[in-house]
């Protein structure tokens, strides 16, 4: 029980950021399909810290140049969105399904070029960080707390307060619900839209490598992130596009994500007899399901997914 | 204005894209060539030839054209996925769900080749029906309860490859996690190639579905361009309410046109398993690359169905380029990385035509006030 609740928070944890992430790129106007990709680049910049930084430094140093990699890396691999949907006037869905089959495109190369530099015969595209994960770990009892956790938990609450409590906020919803009555009263909509892609580029990134660190060890780059991404797009939808419905949404799937991961604990499930692949389904179908019943009185910002043209009534 | 004044060519619609599709070609590759200088400076010219050249890497005449005929057995079911998503995108809707509608199809069609020993076109049908009804869930859900179609195609991709993978698991290989070979279980399954195979130095896999992929190319252009239901189709893309007030069945047109789309994918599904070029890897724990590819090769071809069949030539001319590169210092996913670099240049297109018209109504203004100038001199 303990481990399900474990697996539940840290998947929940995962689900809160990119969803946060894509829900501030929505708010901004601009549609995130991409955020499968920042994850995975947010990852491999983790995933390399982790490998490359000696063992022996103290944890809190591990843990803060591992989130700043997966920060970094995540924004400047948000940008390509940013500039070919605000500058560019592209096509959203287009450039964010080319960032997710580049994303991963690009870790595995990266990945097994770094590995064959190292040895001549190994091929594959995985990073193991078996040692250093540790500095992220405490053993409380029976539970593993992350320190991922409370920052996911910091995230949410921060998320609430910049959306509605300050002037930043207000005035990015602003731009994706009516850009051009935003112009009229002086908001530069690039602007913001650049800020709404690059936080998105933040959290899609610091999102991917707590994914890849939830309950494993080492990570093969060729799955990228295991459309994790999208189950995320699906949270925010599910939470109607406002953080704390977010957070309640993101614990609900991670719920059914930590499932395929602890089910053979339960007796009674197991009992059931299913077959393993039914359970690494169910957070796919769950949120087909939830999707069905929620997308009707979508509450999406207005303007998301239209390029902002000036010139337009 | 005078009516006959004679169109440059470079406001012709086709020929900007033309263009534009290799100024994606272009960047791709030089984008592509530079990755290949930072992994290691020593062998990326070579690298970038030997993508490029792929089947031409063999000295020998007979062998060139063997791999020839392997790249084009693999461009066949490319371009019904492109297809597929082309289709889907000139009504308004995102298909990312090829990917997994292939998968799909590649579970009906070789469940029924190798469980019930089906000969190929029922085969073929099976994949084409299994296709057609998982996009027509996501059309579905898209006309009555406003799901995004991206998303549904996403979770429906991954469920589809589980489900796959768990029914053809009964039908393996008992020493390898691959699916039975068609060849020694039922080899009526296997497309007939009805000497096609001889043109490329007996490359059994090249077989008719060839040929009936670029038939599908033409007639999805036909049903597009000269069909009053294209029209319909088209319109409900650009306007769904102004397609609903013209008295066009908006939801009825979103399903159709998922359910085609989804068509396209499965088919193309069954002209790829059932060449038995290939067996199903029952362990796959991700999504097969076509329906992915699909979406380069259907922005490559300028969103014209006789385009991509040009358009996924060349990706897949270069994908199986991939495999050529000096293992010792790439890996062959570079030329993954080249395709999804060509994918986000075509995000671009739409700007480059804009300002390409820009440019010339500029030019032709210039133009028009010297000669103005000159007639009132």
């Amino acid at each position: 029980m303990l481990l399900l609740i474990q697996y539940t928070l840290i998947f929940a944890s995962v689900l809160v950021l990119v969803a946060l992430g894509g829900c501030f790129s929505e708010h901004s106007g601009v549609i995130n399909i991409g955020l499968e990709g920042i994850m995975v680049m947010g990852a491999l910049g983790g995933a390399l810290m982790l490998k490359f930084v000696p063992a022996g430094v103290p944890a809190i140093v591990m843990i803060l140049l591992v989130i700043l990699a997966a920060v970094l890396l995540g924004m400047i691999y948000s940008l390509l969105l940013a500039v070919a949907s605000i500058n560019f006037k592209a096509d959203q869905t287009l450039v964010g399904t080319a960032l997710n089959l580049l994303g991963t495109a690009a870790a595995v190369v990266i990945v097994r070029a770094i590995n064959m530099a190292e040895s001549k015969d190994n091929v594959s595209s995985t990073i193991s960080y078996i040692e250093s994960k540790k500095a992220f770990l405490i053993r409380i009892g029976g539970f593993e707390f992350n320190w991922f956790m409370l920052i996911a938990l910091i995230a949410l609450i921060a998320s609430y307060v910049v959306l509605y409590k300050t002037k930043f906020g207000l005035r990015l919803q602003a731009c994706g619900e009516h850009p051009q009555a935003a112009d009229s009263v002086g908001i530069n909509v690039y602007k913001m839209r650049y800020a709404g892609v690059l936080i998105s580029g933040m959290l899609g990134g610091l999102g991917g490598i707590v994914y890849i660190t939830a309950g494993v060890s080492e990570w093969k780059f060729e799955n990228g992130v295991a459309g994790f991404g999208f189950l995320a797009l699906a949270v925010m939808i599910f939470g109607q596009w406002k953080p704390l419905n977010i957070g309640a949404a993101a614990v609900l799937f991670g719920l059914f994500r930590a499932l395929s991961n602890v089910y053979t604990g339960f007796p009674a499930l197991v009992a059931l007899k299913l077959p393993s692949t039914v359970y690494n389904m169910l957070p796919y179908i769950i949120s087909l399901i939830v999707l069905a019943f929620t997308s009707r009185k979508s509450r999406a910002p207005k303007a998301e997914g239209i390029p902002y043209d000036k010139g337009q009534r | 204005m005078n009516k006959n004044e004679k169109k440059s060519l470079l406001r012709n619609g086709a020929f900007q894209s033309l263009i534009a599709s290799l100024a994606c070609i272009i960047i791709g590759l030089l984008l592509g060539y530079v990755v290949l200088l930072l992994i290691n400076p020593a062998g990326a010219g070579n690298a970038i030839v030997s993508i490029l050249k792929n089947f031409m890497y063999y000295p020998t005449q007979v062998k060139a054209l063997q791999y020839f005929g392997s790249t084009l057995v693999k461009t066949a079911p490319l371009l019904m996925c492109s297809l597929s998503v082309l289709f889907a995108y000139k009504v308004g809707l995102f298909n990312i769900g090829a990917a997994g509608q292939y998968v799909a199809g590649a579970g009906a069609c070789l469940y029924c080749a190798l469980a019930f020993k089906l000969p190929w076109y029922v085969c073929i049908l099976a994949a084409v029906l299994v296709g057609a009804v998982l996009a027509a869930i996501s059309g579905l859900l898209k006309a009555y309860c406003n799901v995004n179609e991206v998303i549904s195609c996403i979770m429906l991709n991954w469920i589809s490859l589980y489900v796959v993978n768990m029914m053809l698991s009964t039908v393996k290989d008992p020493s390898s996690p691959y699916s039975l070979a068609l060849s020694s279980t039922n080899p009526g399954a296997i497309i007939p190639s009805l000497g096609l195979s001889a043109l490329f130095a007996k490359n059994k896999y090249v077989t008719i579905a060839l040929p009936l992929s670029v038939i599908v190319a033409i007639i999805v252009w036909i049903i597009l361009e000269k069909t009053k239901l294209g029209y319909e189709l088209k319109a409900t893309g650009m306007n769904k309410q102004a397609a609903k007030y013209c008295g066009m069945r908006e939801k009825y047109n979103i399903i159709l046109t998922m359910i085609i789309s989804g068509a396209l994918a499965g088919m193309g599904a069954a002209f790829f398993y059932l060449t038995g070029v290939e067996q199903w890897a029952v362990t796959q724990t991700s999504v097969p690359g076509m329906g992915f590819n699909g979406i380069a090769a259907a922005f490559l071809g300028g969103l014209n169905p006789v385009g991509t069949i040009f358009s996924s030539y060349f990706i897949q001319h270069i994908t199986s380029g991939g495999a050529y590169v000096d293992k010792s210092m790439y890996c062959s996913q570079i030329s993954d990385l080249i395709s999804a670099l060509i994918i986000y240049l075509c995000g671009f297109v739409f700007f480059f035509k804009l300002w390409l018209n820009r440019l010339l109504d500029k030019r032709d203004e210039k133009r028009m006030m010297k000669e103005r100038k000159g007639g009132e001199a």
